[in-house]
């Protein structure tokens, strides 16, 4: 059993919040994902056992969203965003330059467990373009030399922080709790803005 | 002197304006103090006096939704905040949730009173995990300050990745732990909303603008913006301009004008074409720059306000990658319950990949317009108006930019001219 008592109570309050219990099955997913890295087949019954439903029913929803991955991911996953506006700034030469880089394909992940490589949708930054996230944490404005960087300080284990999110990258497993709605302290770590963000207030007061 | 007018970015800028110090600082929850003390009808009518708007897209009159609400059912009432931002180009409700999640926790108070809800859920995409620990701490100290939990319960419910959980029903059939598929309506979500009671989707910008509305009046928020249009939004450039960033002005105000704000076009390029609204909305080109950016103005010119995402491109930018580009993206997006749009957007995105490489006669641009009218207005939701959107639209305005790459039989543009690298290199 990969899930401890502890574990058990924590899967407990989530399904608390809800005035409904099916409701917990996206928290108690990514919940899984904090605990294995990943959905399992183990994870997948737990979560039925837990709100009395069918493993079909809890797998069904599974297999809808693109952030449940049915098998293991890079301790840090690294996401190109190749929509439209990302992919003409640089984003389809970023993700191709990372392949390379790392030599694997979309989904792919590195022989020493490190990273895996996605290529995402729009990620709300365009006005950071072009964007690459790291365990859905922003690293904004990349160059594709700015992103072999970044990859390679993930498989040195000490991997760069995010331009607008905490002090230190956290790993897939523990980003995976935060997205569970566990609060693991780091709110107040890093920037309120960046500058994009702030542009049009700092012009109105400059009074231009 | 400039047309912008910061409301809800007010204080975007200093370094701790995410926290419940800050927000308190500058009057924070007392807006939502005075619409407890209101009755819930006068604040329903407050807001349809102000002309708020749903900021999510549609447009549809806050205040009127919330009216939509029964009242004296002696059922349960939701409250659903929209924050599965995810429109392509859209990118104005991630840095207002990160740089002040409270005026969203404080929106939701007023609401959840007027619409006489007892619990709202905040649903926030998943892979914006700084944005979710933002507002969840912003929950956790809204109770530690008394101002959630005497009456008013906020569960922040986050997202897996499915762009199809921005459109309302979808959104509540993923809360309430099912695929993400939208739903067939009537009823809808004020009649039968989250576990089929009467319940309120409000975006995240609209819920925020709710406690200066509350504070300063409606007069004051109808000072702002055009005749339909109240109060002042964030507009988002991105892209081919030299600043890109967050905007917040009065409903009506000009692409030319905010393009001055941003610098302009990158140097040495000119504009191309621009989406108003996020990539579901028909693009624009340079003919549109004095078009007022309001519900009225940008529908009159044969588009949609949208989220108003202004994504700008330059002239070193092929039509028909972007185009393919976007279509790939509703392909992928499609939930698949409704076949013209689950089938459609294959097709459609076999052809375009033709296209792109300069595949094809001119036949298949008819073909594609065939396909498309065959798709819009034949599914459940609007991803599929959205989809052929670009499409229709890039038709309209650069149809001989399609014949002149089936010409040259193949592409015309080299993708490296339009990163920002090329303009990096040649700035050095």
């Amino acid at each position: 059993m990969a899930y401890s008592s502890e574990d058990l109570a924590t899967m407990d309050s989530i399904i608390k919040r809800y005035p409904r219990s099916r409701s917990a099955i996206m928290p108690l997913l990514h919940f899984v994902q904090s605990r294995i890295g990943f959905v399992n087949g183990e994870g997948i019954e737990l979560i039925a056992q837990l709100l009395t439903l069918e493993a079909a029913e809890v797998s069904a929803v599974a297999t809808f969203y693109t952030q449940y991955k049915r098998t293991p991911v890079g301790e840090y996953h690294v996401g190109v965003c190749t929509n439209t506006l990302c992919a003409v700034m640089g984003g389809d030469a970023i993700f191709e330059g990372l392949k390379e880089h790392l030599g694997v394909e979309n989904d792919g992940v590195t022989s020493d467990g490190k990273v895996s490589l996605e290529h995402i949708e729009c990620n709300a930054a365009c006005d950071y373009a072009p964007v690459v996230m790291a365990n859905w944490e922003f690293y904004d404005n990349q160059t594709v030399e700015s992103a072999k960087d970044l990859v390679d300080s993930m498989r040195s284990g000490n991997p760069k922080p995010p331009t607008r999110g905490p002090d230190t990258l956290v790993t897939w497993k523990e980003v995976s709790a935060v997205l569970a709605g566990i609060n693991d302290g780091k709110a107040n770590e890093g920037l309120q803005a960046g500058a994009p963000t702030l542009l049009g207030l700092k012009i109105s007061k400059e009074g231009k | 002197m400039t047309k912008l007018v910061p409301v809800l970015s007010e204080h975007w800028d200093e370094k701790d304006s995410f926290t419940i110090e800050a927000y308190t600082r500058h009057g924070g929850y007392k807006a939502s103090q005075k619409a407890l003390a209101m009755d819930p009808d006068a604040v329903i009518q407050l807001v349809k006096d102000s002309g708020l708007r749903g900021r999510g897209g549609a447009g549809f009159p806050t205040g009127m939704k919330w009216g939509f609400i029964p009242q004296g059912d002696n059922k349960e009432h939701y409250l659903v905040v929209n924050a599965d931002e995810s429109e392509p180009g859209t990118c104005k409700d991630t840095p207002l949730m990160m740089a002040n999640p409270h005026v969203l926790i404080e929106g939701c108070i007023i609401a959840a009173h007027a619409i006489r809800a007892k619990h709202a859920f905040i649903y926030i995409r998943g892979e914006v995990t700084h944005v979710v620990r933002r507002v969840n701490q912003a929950i956790e100290d809204a109770y530690k300050a008394g101002h959630l939990g005497k009456g008013i319960e906020i569960v922040l419910h986050v997202g897996a990745g499915a762009y199809i959980c921005g459109e309302e029903t979808a959104l509540l059939d993923s809360l309430e732990g099912f695929r993400g598929q939208p739903r067939l309506r009537p009823p809808f979500p004020a009649i039968a909303g989250l576990y089929a009671m009467p319940t309120v989707v409000n975006n995240v910008e609209s819920i925020a603008s709710v406690p200066a509305i509350i504070l300063n009046g409606a007069e004051w928020y109808q000072s702002m913006g055009t005749e339909k249009s109240k109060g002042t939004t964030l507009y988002s450039l991105s892209g081919h301009v030299k600043n890109p960033g967050q905007f917040e002005a009065p409903l009506g105000i000009t692409l030319r004008e905010l393009l001055e704000l941003a610098g302009g076009i990158r140097e040495g390029h000119r504009l191309k074409f621009w989406t108003p609204g996020g990539s579901s909305t028909p693009i624009f080109t340079d003919e549109h720059l004095d078009i007022p950016l309001d519900y009225e103005g940008v529908a009159a010119a044969g588009s949609m306000l949208g989220t108003k995402a202004l994504q700008i491109f330059d002239e070193t930018t092929s039509i028909i990658r972007a185009v393919l580009r976007w279509t790939e993206f509703y392909k992928h997006e499609s939930c698949g319950k409704c076949t013209p749009c689950r089938e459609g957007t294959w097709w459609l995105v076999q052809i375009l990949r033709d296209l792109d490489a300069g595949i094809g006669t001119e036949e298949d641009l008819n073909k594609l317009l065939d396909i498309c009218d065959n798709i819009a207005g034949r599914s459940f939701c609007a991803l599929a108006d959205g989809a052929v959107a670009p499409i229709i639209s890039s038709l309209k305005y650069f149809r001989q930019e399609y014949l002149d790459q089936l010409a040259n039989k193949g592409p015309l543009f080299d993708p490296m001219d339009s990163t920002l690298f090329v303009s990096a290199k040649a700035g050095a």
